[in-house]
């Protein structure tokens, strides 16, 4: 055989020449990069984004970039999303704008950036913020590992992003089920690339995890009792405890599918003993809980804004807690709901249905909290309260559906149709992604100083809202009339109006889309007006508010003393709060280091080396890879100590501010 | 911060004896399955049976795990590990003999 030092990259095969849209895909793939590298070089801030962001350890720094991946990926998700709204709206006979092929590759890059690189950024990056706030800490227990996590879930994002450009994404849908994945079927790139992906983000995934729990348990601050955490600090801890669990078998299940692919291994093939029906059990032991993994963290957001916007201590937190911790053990028991139609027993088919409609009652024990804490509370109407609103009453549409799902029976009926698709879109959108924007507007001004505008956060909310409604609604309808999932092209003319209406839905969600967008640049523009000078905006109850806005590298000058599930609340009601301490003491902070983003460089060249088969590349990107890692081991000064006097000044400074916000 | 005994304080015997058990757990199914010595279904079993005795032995002998010497909430949280493990592997062991029996036998 023939050796050839770029595997199999050839200018014909790589380049995306087979339809015109898809040549606009990379032409706008490559002129966004060099749009974000342009402005950087001409407003000469390399040095500055170097210093201060890419290699910096301090994890509000490394969880902002986390959000600004998941906003990035959320549009590029989205562009996904409405390009196969406008192909089903017009496929009625006929093929549409998208080739068949180019259409499979669009769903299979939506779910797969929407999950992996919309979703887990946003609320790795959210928790990042925060956690270590909320219990009063001064930062995670491993920093160097947060940018390591940091850049290989962005070498991952890399990877799906740049196969737009330089060949092709896989067609075999988010979930990439056997045979159809395999060599056999599948042996171009597409599927490749969408392995690679997972790999190196989901590696990321599971040391953010470790990350977590490890933090949670070990740097509360004095007082800060498990049964005194903030609700997002538990559902953090539910969720991490799910990404250690669970990761490892999207790992390996994805790892043996690159042997069948590349060795000709046959874990999964139909012959020689293979099983492919074990893939789908394997990536489904991951599946489920990831769905928790995505929604837990949105359940704390919401109970923290519950509780800060109706003015009230949360209703039932201890019941909050054992739902949050019984959620996340129960749901490592259902998997099989996602492929009851293998045919398995009765039995088997009985115990994981009756297992799945289980989990609806801790849910819903959640729900009923929620509302009896809004229940004669003070309510503001946030933008925040706005998300929370919204998701109370559509998740509990899409539970509903879910119990219906549920039944063995009706599921022979609802498989693969579009009755799914609303479902679990109907679970994600209020479920996860309306619970991050809520704690985006919430937190927003904890991480920059100034708040975002409230005009356009709520428009943001409404068009978001009803987008939602109209273009997942006709999907439910759709399902009973048989319309099945991925269908690039249709010949019953009934299903054409529904689909309509969906792609009418998924334009008001672009003008929610917009409405993001106009309230960032407005608030920008505006933040003289809008700074929030007390670092407490909405008289917050739980410990990041004691902080200012932005917070200092250290977070608290003084680890504060915690008697209270409401922390900060207590101490206002005690009238304790931004007391002046008797001395401040020396901090040790972690130091800086490129050593994240190298690693991630190197996963990335792994990753696009192995895809392309340029094995020399791939070993020695892998070698790199280690050796980095190795040299970092050996690195002693990796702290610096911040003196006493600079803390004093720092917080003088702060002090002063707000005795000044008081005389105002 | 906590007092877990370092590595210097446990005798050479348990590390060595550890290490003399792990090859033999790992020479037996390895053994088994090249010589092909029992039915294979035996094979199957004997193949788990050491995997599992195994996990105990790196347990006991590297981590040094005890139920008296061990901190409860750490035992608690291997506990759970176990649990969670026990679900994934028995889940997929009955779901995938179920389908094996229902189309092959
Ligand atoms: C923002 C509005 C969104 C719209 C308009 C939208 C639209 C769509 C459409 C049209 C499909 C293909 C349906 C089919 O197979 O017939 C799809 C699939 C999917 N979506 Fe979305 N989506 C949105 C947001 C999201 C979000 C936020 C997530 C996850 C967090 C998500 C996850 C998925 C997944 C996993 C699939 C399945 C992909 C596959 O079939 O392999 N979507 N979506
Ligand atoms: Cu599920």
């Amino acid at each position: 055989m023939e050796m050839r030092i770029l595997g199999r990259l050839t200018a014909a095969d790589a380049l995306p020449l087979y339809s015109w849209v898809a040549i606009g895909g990379a032409v706008v793939t490559i002129l966004g990069f060099l749009a974000i590298i342009g402005t950087i070089t001409w407003l000469g801030k390399w040095r500055y984004v170097w210093t201060e962001w890419l290699t910096s350890l301090d994890h509000k720094r490394i969880g902002i970039l986390y959000v600004m991946l998941a906003l990035v990926m959320l549009l590029r998700g989205f562009v996904d999303a409405i390009m196969m709204r406008a192909q089903q709206a017009f496929a009625l006979n006929s093929g549409g704008y998208l080739p068949p092929e180019h259409f499979d590759q669009i769903f299979s890059s939506h779910g797969t950036i929407m999950v992996f690189f919309m979703a887990m950024p946003f609320l790795t990056g959210l928790i990042n913020i925060i956690v270590p706030q909320q219990i009063g800490a001064r930062d995670v227990a491993f920093p160097f590992m947060n940018s390591v996590s940091l850049w290989l879930t962005a070498a991952g994002a890399g990877l799906v992003l740049i196969s737009l450009v330089v060949g092709r994404f896989s067609t075999a849908g988010w979930t990439g089920y056997p045979p159809y994945s395999g060599a056999g079927y599948n042996p171009g790139v597409g599927v490749d690339y969408w392995i690679w992906a997972i790999q190196v983000s989901g590696i990321g995934s599971t040391l953010s995890g470790i990350n977590f729990i490890v933090t949670i348990l070990k740097r509360r601050a004095p007082g800060m009792k498990l049964m005194r955490m903030p609700l997002f600090c538990w559902t953090t801890l539910a969720s991490s405890i799910l990404m250690v669990f669970a990761f490892p078998a999207l790992t390996v299940t994805t790892a043996l599918l690159a042997l069948d692919r590349i060795f000709d291994m046959h874990f999964f093939t139909n012959t020689d003993g293979g099983n492919l029906m074990n893939y789908i059990n394997l990536f489904w032991i991951w599946g489920h809980p990831e769905v928790y993994i995505l929604i837990l963290p949105a359940f704390g957001i919401y109970s923290g804004v519950v509780s800060t916007f109706a003015a009230k201590r949360l209703f039932g937190y201890k019941s909050l807690v054992y739902a949050t911790m019984a959620i996340a053990l129960l749901s490592f028991t259902v998997w099989l709901h996602h492929f009851f139609t293998m045919g398995a027993s009765a039995g088997v088919n009985a115990f994981f249905g009756v297992a799945t409609m289980v989990i609806a009652v801790p849910t819903g024990v959640k729900v009923f909290d929620w509302l009896m804490t809004l229940f004669r509370g003070r309510i503001t109407f946030h933008p925040s309260m706005l998300w929370t609103l919204g998701f109370i009453v559509t998740f509990t549409i899409g539970g509903m559906t879910g119990v219906l799902l549920a039944l063995p029976p009706a599921d022979y009926l609802m498989h693969n149709s579009t009755f799914l698709v609303a479902h679990f879109h109907n679970m994600l959108i209020p479920g996860a992604l309306f619970g991050y924007l809520a704690g985006y507007m919430y937190w927003f001004p904890k991480a920059f100083g100034f708040t975002l505008d409230e005009r356009w956060g709520k428009r943001a909310f409404w068009c978001w809202i009803s987008g939602f409604y109209l273009a997942f609604m006709p999907l439910y309808m759709l399902g009973f009339m048989g319309m099945a999932r991925r269908m690039e092209r249709y010949d019953v003319a009934a299903w054409q109006p529904p689909l309509v209406i969906a792609a009418l839905g998924a334009a008001v969600i672009l003008a929610g889309i917009a409405c993001l967008v106009i309230q960032l640049i407005a608030s920008i523009r505006t933040r003289e007006r809008r700074r929030d000078l007390t670092g407490d905006p909405w008289d917050g109850r739980t410990l990041e508010w004691l902080t200012a806005s932005p917070p200092a590298p250290y977070n608290f000058a003084v680890l504060p003393q915690v008697r209270d599930i409401d922390a900060l609340h207590e101490m206002k009601r005690r009238g304790a709060v931004y007391e002046r301490p008797e001395r401040y003491e020396d901090i040790l902070l972690p130091r800086n280091t490129g050593a994240g983003v190298l690693i991630g460089g190197f996963a990335f060249v792994f990753g696009f080396s192995a895809v392309w088969h340029i094995w020399w590349a791939a070993a020695a990107a892998l070698l790199a890879l280690l050796a980095a890692a190795a040299a970092r081991s050996f690195c002693d000064r990796t702290e610096f100590r911040l003196s006493a006097s600079e803390i004093q000044q720092i917080e003088e400074r702060r002090l002063r501010q707000l005795a000044g916000e008081e005389a105002l | 911060m906590n007092n877990a005994p370092t590595a210097g304080r446990y005798s050479l015997k348990r590390y060595l004896g550890g290490y003399v058990l792990a090859l033999l757990l790992t020479a037996i199914p390895f053994g088994l399955a090249a010589t092909a010595a029992l039915p294979r279904h035996s094979v199957l079993i004997a193949v788990g049976a050491a995997a599992l005795a195994q996990v105990l032995v790196h347990l006991r002998c590297f981590l040094h795990l005890g139920l008296r010497t061990t901190a409860p909430e750490r035992l608690l949280a291997i506990a759970f590990a176990a649990v969670l493990i026990l679900i994934m592997i028995g889940g997929s062991l009955w779901i995938m003999f179920n389908l094996h029996y229902r189309m092959w036998v």
